[in-house]
């Protein structure tokens, strides 16, 4: 009895012995940590997965979740710019990779340097050298991306195709042949959504017509908006606007993908977020009840966006933030978060096995493609010229003037700045 | 005479409170909006913890209404002008209607007053989402006439891209002469009656003046735009004047109604035995005795069509250009483009136009209190 007490109190020293050296290494974390997000409603439980992993690394901090809801950020950016003048800024906060958070927060000299954290996480070898030089400038690392999604992207039900006898195009003049006799049918040849969404159709028509090394010319402020390349594109658009459904302008994107689904239209441009919509909501196998392929003309080209989340200068909790952006920016935390959330990991070294069919393929496209910033998801050019983009594209849906909105491009790339 | 001063300095001093905070966060504010309004802040660093802001004039004020990429706004501007005049005929008028037919005190008049003052508790995005569903496309209102045999409607309540009434902003300053001239010419005819001296000099002349200067002399005028630029009343705006329409019909309904009530019985049985009829009663007697609240319900609904953001917002999303409104154009310019001044000279016109509305009114409320 006695000596069974000895053993245990040796175990139990040996175990505090053990273990005080690891407890003193991670400090024991305390406080608050607010993060700020759009992720609410289907994408809410991504996150939860994220911050349960966050609460168990760390319970001694409260983790308050600040998310804002409305698709693509839309509040959540309003609410965030009002805090960060006010001078409360959250203690981290989700923004999209690339000019959306450099042209707004960086050049604001709002964000704190991640370089440091890069290079003591191994950041700079596991992430796409390509991904890391959207993220930066020649100051710095300013944001950890959580995810990549692809924005050129066509939809489609095989079934459907097989029964009205056509194939997915694979440029936008095979499309033109097919779309005429599909809407003699009275099928939709493509299927859109309210504004944002002709915009998102449009930046895949720029990149098939123009290629990825003009298309970063764009934004680097070689090729100019009102060049002749840029009015093919408006007149490629304008062909191919009238084979859209009439009642765009009132769809969300979900009920335009609806539209594939329930036989109505028969192909649909849209992110890879479908695929996470059309798995989880509608319940459809992705290869057998859905079928994809890069859009017309991007065969070979990946349009990306990613979430990432920065550290403001001044937070509260600043060393709750920099836990939390490790996490984010960890094999663990990047491998609960992006199964959940239908995108894939940021991560070169990800484990395949976690994601479905249609990620997989992504994820190896990804590693291979020739990679290209999204527009209209905030990546390739500032808030300025995205914001009043909307504006441009109105115009063009209204004016169908492919010269007049080529020139009203290049007025607000001018006002923006880009390329400069 | 001292206690009077003293009275007073004790009111002085118990409005000054609120005098100092009406100062501060009402017209301080307007001052620095306007301030902002003629700086050039946004773009790249607008967001930084001392952003540059240098003074650079009414530039963005020309710019929002001469400037290429600015048609946005102007359709915007052109959308709120008919956004406010259906909204107010509509809303008064099918309000006046309701009010007349309760006060013929049907049975469960109670009732029906309280189920068409309803739409008003709900808030402006309940009332559009339920009617962003009731006006799809494919669904609701286009498939009624389906229950009663006939083909489904295929009006784009929300989405239509047709507009009527079109005109070219380039001859704005043109239309705006025809406009001035039209007022005069109405005015003096109104007027025309009592002094016909006065009518003609002060009004009929300078309108026809105005008029003909405007019609013959169009093309002297400065154009306003390099290139055409057509705006009108667009259609996809339907869908969101019925649901304000509804929501703030049972409104004046309720003014209109306190205001019959009001009207002693025996003026309407005097009225009666003058042989009057009911039409008579409300187009003669009743209706003109309630001028005061025909006014207020015109104030506050203007007021109302002015700040619609949340219903239009819920119907048809923030880029929608067809159905746009300053105030929703004000806000994505600011707070989603980053050009703050913008999104501030905006606001400003918009501060501008409602003070068209408001102005007058304050100024007669005054002279007849004065007089009174």
């Amino acid at each position: 009895m006695k000596q069974s007490l000895i053993k245990l109190c040796l175990v139990f020293a040996a175990v505090v012995l053990l273990a005080v050296p690891q407890v003193s290494q991670a400090k024991e974390l305390k406080g608050d940590l607010e993060i700020f997000s759009w992720w609410a409603g289907d994408e809410g439980p991504a996150l939860e997965a994220l911050i349960d992993i966050y609460k168990a690394q760390n319970p001694g901090v409260n983790v308050i979740n600040a998310a804002v809801t409305g698709g693509s950020g839309v509040n959540a950016r309003a609410v965030l710019k009002t805090r960060m003048l006010g001078g409360e800024p959250p203690d981290s906060f989700q923004v999209h990779a690339g000019q959306e958070l450099i042209g707004t927060w960086v050049k604001s000299d709002r964000m704190e340097d991640l370089t440091p954290i890069f290079k003591e996480e191994g950041w700079m070898d596991v992430f796409p050298a390509g991904l890391v030089k959207l993220i930066g400038t020649d100051k710095g690392i300013w944001s950890v991306p959580v995810n990549v999604h692809r924005s050129n992207v066509l939809w489609c039900i095989p079934a459907n195709l097989k029964k009205w006898g056509v194939e997915a195009p694979k440029t936008w003049e095979d499309f033109l042949k097919i779309a005429p006799k599909l809407q003699k049918e009275g099928i939709v040849p493509l299927a859109l959504g309210q504004n944002w969404t002709a915009s998102h159709l449009w930046e895949s028509v720029a990149l098939s017509s123009l290629g990825v090394e003009k298309w970063e010319e764009l934004w680097s402020g070689k090729l100019k908006f009102n060049s002749p390349e840029m009015i093919k594109v408006w007149e490629l658009f304008g062909k191919i606007l009238p084979y859209t459904n009439k009642d765009a302008a009132s769809l969300s994107w979900q009920q335009a993908t609806d539209m594939i689904i329930d036989g109505r239209a028969a192909f649909n441009i849209m992110g890879d977020w479908a695929a996470g919509y059309m798995v989880t909501t509608k319940k459809l196998t992705p290869g057998k009840d859905f079928g994809w392929m890069p859009s017309p003309g991007t065969g070979g080209e990946f349009m990306f966006l990613a979430d990432s989340f920065g550290l403001p200068k001044g937070v509260a909790n600043r060393d709750n933030a920099i836990a939390w952006l490790k996490l984010l920016g960890s094999k663990k935390g990047s491998d609960a978060f992006n199964p959940i959330k239908g995108s894939i990991s940021a991560r070169k070294d990800t484990d395949l096995s976690k994601y479905n069919a249609y990620l997989q393929s992504a994820a190896k496209d990804f590693a291979k493609d020739a990679v290209a910033a999204s527009l209209i998801h905030g990546a390739a050019a500032n808030e300025t010229f995205v914001g009043s983009f909307a504006q441009v594209m109105e115009m063009f849906l209204k004016s169908k003037n492919a010269k007049a909105t080529a020139m009203a491009c290049q007025q607000l790339a001018d006002k923006a700045q880009i390329g400069k | 005479m001292k206690e009077a001063s003293l009275d007073r300095l004790k009111a002085f001093l118990t409005l000054l409170p609120s005098i100092i905070l009406v100062a501060v966060f009402v017209y301080g504010f307007i001052g620095n909006t306007i301030w902002i309004s003629m700086t050039d802040w946004g773009g790249s660093g607008a967001l930084a913890f001392d952003p540059q802001k240098n003074f650079i004039g009414l530039d963005n004020y020309v710019d929002l209404f001469t400037g290429f990429l600015s048609g946005g706004f102007r359709q915007d501007l052109v959308n709120a002008v008919y956004y406010s005049l259906m909204l107010l005929a509509g809303a008064i008028g099918l309000g006046m209607f309701i009010a007349i037919l309760l006060d013929q005190k049907p049975k469960g008049e109670d009732i029906l007053r309280t189920i068409f003052l309803y739409p008003m508790s709900l808030s402006f995005i309940v009332s559009g989402t339920i009617w962003r569903w009731l006006l799809a496309p494919q669904g609701g209102v286009n498939v009624l006439p389906t229950y009663l045999g006939f083909d489904a409607l295929d009006f784009q309540w929300t989405a239509s891209t047709k507009a009527i009434l079109e005109f070219n902003w380039q001859n704005i300053v043109q239309i705006l002469f025809y406009i001035a001239a039209f007022i005069l010419i109405m005015v003096g005819l109104f007027v025309l009656k009592g002094d016909p001296q006065k009518a003609v000099k002060r009004w009929l002349g300078p309108g026809v003046v105005l008029g003909g200067f405007a019609w013959l002399g169009g093309s002297l005028l400065p154009q306003a735009l390099f290139m055409e630029e057509m705006h009108g009343f667009n259609l996809a705006t339907l869908g969101i004047i019925i649901a304000t329409v509804w929501q703030y019909a049972g409104y004046t309904m309720a003014l209109y109604l306190a205001g019959f009530n009001g009207i002693s019985q025996d003026l309407r049985d005097a009225a009666m035995l003058d042989g009057a009829s009911n039409t008579d009663y409300y187009r003669h007697v009743a209706i003109p005795m309630l001028k005061p609240i025909t006014i207020s319900a015109v104030i506050i609904l203007s007021h109302i069509s002015l700040k619609m953001f949340d219903i239009i917002f819920a119907m048809t999303g923030p880029d929608n250009a067809q159905t746009g409104h300053p105030a929703l154009n004000m806000y994505m310019t600011t707070f989603r483009a980053n050009d703050f001044a913008r999104g501030a000279a905006i606001a400003i016109v918009l501060f501008l136009v409602a003070g068209t509305f408001i102005v007058p009114y304050v100024i007669s409320q005054y002279k007849q209190r004065r007089r009174g």
